[in-house]
């Protein structure tokens, strides 16, 4: 059975990247609407495929495999590519009017979609090596997108990036090389039962490197150095997919696919998850709270609250790894939502810089109310979505007598709170600035994407309803829980 | 013996990247990491006195299958390798260019003077 549905995630984004490339310098305005298109149908065939819980495999070529190429659609690939397009469509809105004041869109919006692409094919992809091609398509276009500004800054985080980036691929590739000597299989439903649950030294060892490459790219502490430069040094847009859906379509989905589902979950694996999740969340938070950058204190709350998504789904317990998937994507509204404010500030002012901002909540009042919705989401108050996954995180790791991991995720939710009173504080309330009196509201496309996102905060706290649950996050629970289900229906085998 | 050569090789480019001071010098250690792993992926499927894997005619003029299984290279690694040539063929371009803008800014190619980022 070929599912006809899956390679369109995949091939509409490239071949709307080579079309948009070519529009010439005069036609901004239809680099948008190519880009916006796109982006909207990708959003309309992904909830579609989510709300009707739609699985299946295709087949490239007709090949079956293990000879051929497959890409596989399940729950967690399904949930993925929701959000990946949620943020697809509100950056692209975003960047209507934020990237007028770069010169050629076209550039940028080829780059954009090409990094979509790369994120939906590593989501898709049913072989290792098909990941790893996915990864680089998709962190080509982002080490680029990056350093599109080209000021001194950018550069150098850029340098950063593509150095730590490269690393994490090419420990990727050797994981692979390694599993087909040691395997003869590249298909990753192939690998689970040719392996059968019995790892050699060698395998474990393929283990260890995807761990590596991925965890870079999921930026886990203490592989995280390149994250505080390169997300605040990108165009706004940007910023909010790389933190937003990126490090988890890249890092986290691929690290918990291959170790937890393809590879037989172990009890070393689900301990060494927990470990780096436990340490991204309490480095990551104090690094957030003494930064002055707005971005860059955004930046290092990524690493944190990947770490709450990282605990959830190393406890291994149904409810750790619901609390896990329902942060995940919760981070990427609220995260893109602040990274969206942070620009729209910087857009208006000039500056990241909190001490320079104040009481801008009255000149610019969309934007301020927005991010303080994705603070206090973000925060974890109700009754906003990032409450009710961090009190499942947190309940889970109670259950699985992981108190320690409890009273880390607690504290660091408090230190979350000072660090964002400290935002809104500096930034939007207090008395205005005199130099700030002309500072108008940002134009209305970037006030949409705002919007967007800000009811989406507010209405995904309704996805822990009975009813909700079920059709939405369920499936992705279910798929990660049951490794061996994506082989047989996955794998068609 | 010869797939620990090509992990030594690997290492080697590890240890530019990582102690080496000069962009472009921390380039080349990524170009010899890539070439690394593109020869152990060689390696795997190479067969002493291997044939092309280009599947030919038997005496009776049928394509031989057996004798192809049991003479030619594995020629998937191939494929894979093309692959990934052509990726860090674009990702090197990508990190020269971005050296070249580097120097352009900072008049350096001195890791340890391009340091404007902290916290």
């Amino acid at each position: 059975m070929n599912n006809f549905l899956i390679p369109f995630f995949v091939i509409l984004p490239l071949g709307a990247a080579f079309i948009v490339a070519l529009v010439p310098k005069h036609l901004n305005k239809v680099a948008d609407a190519i880009a916006n298109v796109s982006a909207f149908l990708l959003l309309v065939a992904s909830a579609y495929v989510c709300m009707n819980n739609v699985s299946g495999v295709y087949f490239v070529g007709g090949w079956k495999i293990p000879i051929g190429i497959n890409m596989a659609l399940d729950g967690f690939s399904a949930l993925m590519l929701l959000i990946i397009s949620i943020i697809t469509v509100a950056s692209s809105i975003y960047s209507i009017s934020y990237m007028e004041q770069f010169t050629w869109k076209s550039k940028f919006y080829c780059l954009f979609l090409l990094m979509v692409t790369g994120m939906n094919g590593v989501v898709l992809s049913g072989d290792f090596f098909n990941i790893f091609v996915f990864l680089e398509i998709a962190s080509i276009a982002s080490y680029a997108l990056v350093g599109y500004g080209c000021r001194h800054e950018e550069l150098e985080a850029t340098f950063k990036y593509l150095a730590l980036g490269n690393l994490g691929a090419l420990c990727v590739l050797l994981g692979v090389a390694f599993v087909y000597g040691l395997t003869g299989t590249l298909n990753m439903a192939d690998f689970s039962i040719r392996t059968a649950g019995n790892l050699n030294n060698g395998l474990l060892v393929a283990l260890g490197l995807f761990i590596i490459g991925f965890g870079l790219k999921a930026a886990l502490v203490p592989m995280h150095a390149w994250l505080p430069d390169a997300h605040p040094s990108a165009p706004t847009p940007i910023s909010a997919m790389l933190s937003g859906v990126f490090i988890k379509a890249t890092g986290v989905y691929a690290l918990v696919r291959v170790s937890l589902n393809i590879f037989p979950a172990m009890q070393v694996t689900h301990e060494i998850i927990l470990a780096l999740g436990g340490l991204s969340m309490v480095v990551g938070v104090f690094m957030a709270i003494g930064q002055w950058d707005f971005k860059r204190l955004l930046a290092y709350h990524s690493i944190s609250q990947i770490g709450y998504v990282m605990i959830g789904i190393g406890l291994g317990t149904p409810l750790g790894i619901l609390g896990g998937i329902f942060h995940l994507i919760n981070h990427a509204a609220f995260k893109s939502l602040l990274f969206l404010g942070a620009g729209s500030v910087e857009y208006e002012t000039g500056t990241r810089q909190l001490r320079q901002m104040g009481g801008l909540s009255r000149q610019m009042p969309v934007t301020a109310s927005s991010t303080l919705v994705a603070s206090l989401a973000i925060s974890g108050l109700p009754p906003f979505n990032g409450f009710f996954s961090k009190v499942i995180i947190i309940w889970a790791c109670v259950q699985a007598h992981r108190y320690g991991y409890a009273v880390a995720a607690v504290v660091v939710s408090v230190m979350t709170i000072a660090s964002f009173m400290k935002v809104q504080k500096y930034a939007f309330f207090g008395a205005l600035k005199s130099k700030w009196e002309k500072v108008k509201e940002v134009p209305a496309t970037m006030r949409i994407a705002m919007v967007f996102l800000a009811v989406l905060c507010l209405l995904m706290s309704l996805l822990i309803v009975p009813g909700a649950r079920e059709v939405v996050l369920q499936p992705a629970v279910d798929s990660i829980i049951a490794g061996t289900n994506y082989v047989t229906h996955a794998g068609g085998l | 013996m010869t797939y620990g050569l090509c992990i030594l090789l690997f290492l080697i480019g590890l240890y530019a990247v990582v102690t080496k001071r000069n962009l472009i010098k921390i380039v080349i250690g990524f170009i010899i990491m890539e070439n690394a792993v593109n020869l152990l992926l060689i390696m795997l499927g190479y067969r002493l006195g291997g044939r092309a894997p280009i599947i030919w005619k038997n005496a009776a003029g049928a394509a031989d299958l057996t004798g192809f299984a049991n003479s030619s290279v594995d020629p998937l690694p191939q494929a894979l390798v093309l692959t990934s040539i052509v990726i860090s063929l674009g990702v090197t371009a990508l990190m020269v260019a971005i050296c070249l803008r580097v120097y352009q800014r900072y008049g350096t190619f001195d890791i340890s003077k391009i340091r404007r980022l902290k916290g």
